[in-house]
């Protein structure tokens, strides 16, 4: 509030000198300090010093079941994951559904998000029940989904006519996780990509169907490339967020029928097992590649570059 | 038919399928928490027993009730201190000049990206050797952190929008400077923190992975990790009655807020995704 009075007293003052501009542009970075300062300090001492403990721990042998053992071993827990089957595995699973879910998830999202736009129907009510998946605990999605995939308590084996539980074995357990992930996560989807659909003026529409163009011709030559930035940006949240995939997988069944993911790996080893030095390289495995994914996204398709071609 | 009705029947069709679609699972969870014991498996779709003990079974189970509590006490800290410090940062991210702006977004965008089970185990560590495990600040500590980038980013997408010229005005007008904020800016600027204040209490909330890493007990456990806790008949058997009900339960508020607030939920998200 005080910075708030302090900026508008600074903003009226004349300033015709040279001098009196310099005083106002330091007093303004002393004021812009002052305000940045407690978040971007939250921000780096909470993620910093995990960091660089997991750095630390993962050059170590570090076992919290044996804590007098430790000792440094250089890049031996590396080699120790990469040369693990478990960890190529747990890769190849994670890619799986992060690729199945995240393709649906645009696909259906892109329909969402132009229903959202266009329809003429209860507008208001269709945006506020499409984002109740959104908005629900991402626990509470996994056990309702859980319950109705099951053979003994669930709905949809009757519907589909199984006599096996779907559960039992992988291709079923990986159906399940899927839906569940693609049901929770496309209104997310649709409200990314709705923003970029509402970037894209009318009065091209109006032009190219004067000029004759179909519906499918005007999405994929008009609405489709002005809202690339959008995509992008969705597409990389949203892979990133699917990577990352935990919850899901912890409530269905731990990991169980070839379904563990890198994360559900990271969080055995770590917290079941207190193995710190192979959990802490995973975790870095785990972050190179999340930031591999970010990179690829950002420098070879320039997501986060707005339209103007600022950088987000 | 003409074209205006055609188009109204396709759009009526695709609102009952999203409807559908959106609400089967919430449905589905409802139905099998109003299940008596002996029916919870019969995989009926419509239970063939209605009850409500359901319910009372959970919230007579201490577990539960102090989950709720631990629940909406850190939901409501954390996203109040994220909201503040955000709020500031934004402010100087809108109206002011300085060097290092890029730097602070992107240091924002490295936190959205990081994966947080990476963070897990050196909390877990560090939080025991301090006394921070299994507290409220132990979980506000992370969930703050978190919250802070979408935070920064939708609360200066709102700033950017106001008229900040307004306040000048005001003041040419015989405002005090604390008028002008008073008056003409906060009511401007209380939109954007509100809207803000939902979506990062959501994710709050919502929460899984800190709340069973970095909490144990009663004292801290939030819903999430306490419904993934919850103790069955037998080690192999799930309470499925009991998980049904608190599932709804902690799945009202959120659908309450949703419900309410659509319009600014949709706002803050795409103005932090395009203009951010």
């Amino acid at each position: 509030m005080s910075a708030v009075a302090a900026r508008s007293e600074t903003a009226i003052a004349p300033a015709p000198q040279r001098r009196r501009l310099s005083d106002r542009v330091r007093a303004e970075r002393r004021l812009a300090v002052l305000l940045v300062g407690p978040a971007a300090i939250v921000m780096v001492a909470v993620t910093a010093y995990p960091v660089i403990d997991t750095i630390v721990l993962s050059l170590q042998r570090a076992d919290l079941r044996f804590p007098g053992a430790s000792k440094w071993v250089g890049l031996s827990n590396y080699g120790a994951v990469l040369k693990s089957s478990v960890w190529w595995q747990d890769v190849l699973h994670t890619m799986i559904i992060s690729v199945i879910a995240v393709s649906f998830q645009f696909v259906l999202g892109m329909l969402l998000a132009l229903a959202m736009h266009r329809t003429l129907v209860a507008r208001g009510l269709l945006r506020s029940i499409a984002l109740i998946p959104y908005g629900i605990v991402a626990v509470v999605s996994a056990y309702s989904w859980n319950y109705a995939w099951s053979l003994t308590s669930g709905w949809i084996p009757k519907v589909l006519g199984l006599t096996s539980d779907p559960l039992s074995h992988q291709f079923g357990t990986y159906a399940a996780i899927i839906v569940t992930e693609i049901w929770k996560n496309t209104p997310f989807m649709a409200l990314l990509l709705l923003a970029g659909l509402a970037l894209v003026p009318d009065e091209l529409h109006e032009a190219a169907r004067v000029d004759g163009a179909t519906t499918w011709q005007r999405f994929r030559r008009i609405t489709l490339p002005l809202m690339m930035p959008a995509i992008l940006v969705a597409l990389l949240f949203r892979t990133l967020d699917e990577v990352r995939i935990f919850d899901v997988i912890y409530i269905f069944n731990q990991g169980a029928n070839g379904t563990e993911s890198i994360s559900m790996l990271n969080y055995s080893t770590l917290l079941d097992r207190l193995n710190l030095g192979l959990g802490s390289a995973v975790s870095v495995l785990l972050f190179v590649l999340v930031a591999i994914i970010a990179f690829l996204f950002i420098k070879g398709f320039g997501a986060g570059a707005g339209p103007s071609g600022k950088r987000a | 038919m003409s074209q205006r009705a055609r188009q109204l029947t396709g759009w009526s069709s695709a609102f009952v399928l999203i409807v559908v679609l959106s609400l089967v699972p919430v449905v589905w969870i409802v139905m099998l928490s109003l299940k008596t014991p002996a029916t919870a498996t019969d995989g009926a779709f419509i239970p063939h027993q209605w009850t409500l003990s359901n319910y009372s079974d959970i919230f007579k189970q201490g577990i539960f009730t102090s989950a709720l509590r631990n629940s909406i006490g850190i939901g409501l800290i954390s996203t109040a201190l994220a909201v503040l410090l955000a709020a500031m940062a934004a402010y100087a991210i809108a109206r002011l000049d300085f060097p290092g702006k890029q730097a602070i977004l992107a240091v924002a965008l490295a936190v959205v990206m990081f994966p947080q089970i990476s963070l897990v185990g050196p909390l877990y560590n560090l939080w025991r050797q301090i006394g921070l495990y299994d507290t409220w600040p132990g979980l506000i500590v992370p969930y703050m952190t978190f919250a802070l980038p979408l935070s920064i980013y939708t609360l200066s997408a709102f700033f950017r929008e106001i008229p900040w010229e307004l306040e000048q005005a005001a003041q040419v007008d015989g405002a005090t400077p604390f008028q002008a904020f008073r008056k003409v800016i906060a009511p401007l600027a209380m939109p954007g923190i509100v809207t803000t204040f939902i979506i990062v209490f959501i994710i709050c909330w919502n929460d899984f992975i800190f709340a069973i890493s970095l909490t144990s007990t009663t004292k801290a456990e939030t819903v999430p990790a306490a419904i993934a806790q919850f103790p069955g008949a037998s080690q192999f058997t799930q309470p499925i009655g009991d998980i049904a009900a608190a599932a709804v339960v902690v799945t009202v508020p959120v659908m309450v807020l949703v419900l309410l607030f659509q319009r600014r939920i949709v706002a803050g998200l795409t103005a932090g995704a395009v203009k951010g």
